[in-house]
């Protein structure tokens, strides 16, 4: 029935599918978009995939997913007993393998605890080959209950002080809680600005925060484009920022893909090469 | 300063640095004015043993990847120098 390519890759205690948290800390960096691309290249790879709304109250992954229509139950519906969890997975009708679970809206981050996440992920490991979990921003009681069922946490950042700064303070926070190490995906960058000097380069963003990368995504209108029809961006091949989220889908499942270049003529890319090589 | 392409940064450049500084003292917990008090606090500590260059100790958090290290560095006196 599942078109389970293999589990060896999980390294979950509890066996079954692997769970993936999205985090960032700061807001507007990309969290959901990202949820929701890598859901859908993993799908798209032939994976089962389920993806978590954990941003309670401020439910958003079913518009950006295009499946806002559909919503019968959600989350805390599952965790309080009113659905069986097979009722509350919303299965995308472009990737039949792909579903959703989708945030409460009327309720807050408090109707549901770590301990609430780790049991639903654990019934859901059975079921798929990998979760996502999409973070609320944030340090408190969401960010937690999103990382308590983490096998690996994914932190997104943008190259921009506010952005990285945050991006740093979860890293700690994720290695406190045994969960790390976070890796990292560079969202919105700017190739341009990068050469001018005016933005971050990935090698200095890698530099400060000393973690892995397994993305670099480059700014890209599509990204909104898709988000308006609702449509992931992995499925467009033509755009760059698709292929990035594609291939951040590919390194999570212990693929080696290159990192693709941002522009013709840059040399950063080919130094971060090196970087990578002695990084892991 | 330049890259590694001889072009000149700009505001990244400016962006890296204020970044290093605070991430040490975020990560660390220790905020930037504590520095003073401790570089005080140790020369007197250790002028109580042996005689210290006070005008040329420099105290710093360095960064090995993810930790931190509290770096001294404390010339002493000559014993010429010592007096008495």
């Amino acid at each position: 029935m599942s078109a389970r390519r293999t589990s060896s890759n999980s390294s979950n205690p509890a066996g079954g599918g692997k769970v993936i948290t999205i985090t960032s800390g700061k807001g507007g960096v990309g969290k959901t978009t990202a949820t929701a691309n890598i859901g859908a290249a993993l799908a798209a790879e032939g994976y089962k995939v389920c993806c978590i709304d954990g941003d309670i109250g401020l439910r958003n992954l079913d518009v950006v997913m295009g499946l806002e229509n559909r919503i019968v139950y959600d989350l805390v519906d599952v965790i309080e007993g009113r659905c069986k969890l097979r009722q509350a997975m919303i299965r995308d009708k472009r990737l039949p393998e792909l579903y959703l679970i989708p945030a409460a809206q009327t309720r807050d981050k408090s109707a549901i605890s770590p301990s609430d996440m780790v049991r639903l992920c654990d019934e859901l490991r059975a079921e798929v080959d990998y979760i996502i979990v999409d973070s609320p921003a944030g340090i408190e009681r969401g960010f937690r209950n999103a990382i308590a069922p983490a096998d690996e946490v994914v932190i997104i950042t943008n190259p921009e002080v506010s952005a990285v700064r945050d991006a740093d303070r979860i890293i700690g926070l994720v290695e406190a809680e045994q969960k790390g190490p976070a890796k990292l995906v560079l969202n919105r960058l700017n190739a341009s600005m990068v050469k001018r000097g005016d933005m971050l380069a990935p090698e200095d963003v890698l530099e400060l925060l000393a973690i892995q990368l397994i993305g670099l995504v480059p700014e890209d209108e599509n990204v909104i484009v898709s988000s308006n029809s609702g449509s992931p961006i992995v499925l467009d091949e033509k755009s760059r920022a698709g292929q990035a989220f594609r291939n951040v889908a590919k390194r999570l499942t212990g693929q080696e893909v290159p990192f693709i270049s941002m522009d013709a003529d840059d040399g950063f890319l080919s130094r971060l090469g090196k970087m990578m090589g002695r990084g892991g | 300063m330049m890259d590694f392409l001889g072009r000149k940064r700009k505001s990244a450049n400016k962006a890296k640095e204020r970044l290093k500084l605070v991430l040490i003292h975020d990560r660390t917990d220790l905020p930037p004015g504590m520095m003073e008090d401790l570089r005080d606090e140790l020369i007197e500590v250790i002028s109580r043993h042996i005689a210290v260059d006070r005008d040329q100790v420099r105290i710093q958090v360095t960064q090995d990847g993810r930790d931190q290290h509290l770096v001294a560095e404390i010339p002493l006196k000559p014993a010429k120098a010592r007096g008495r």
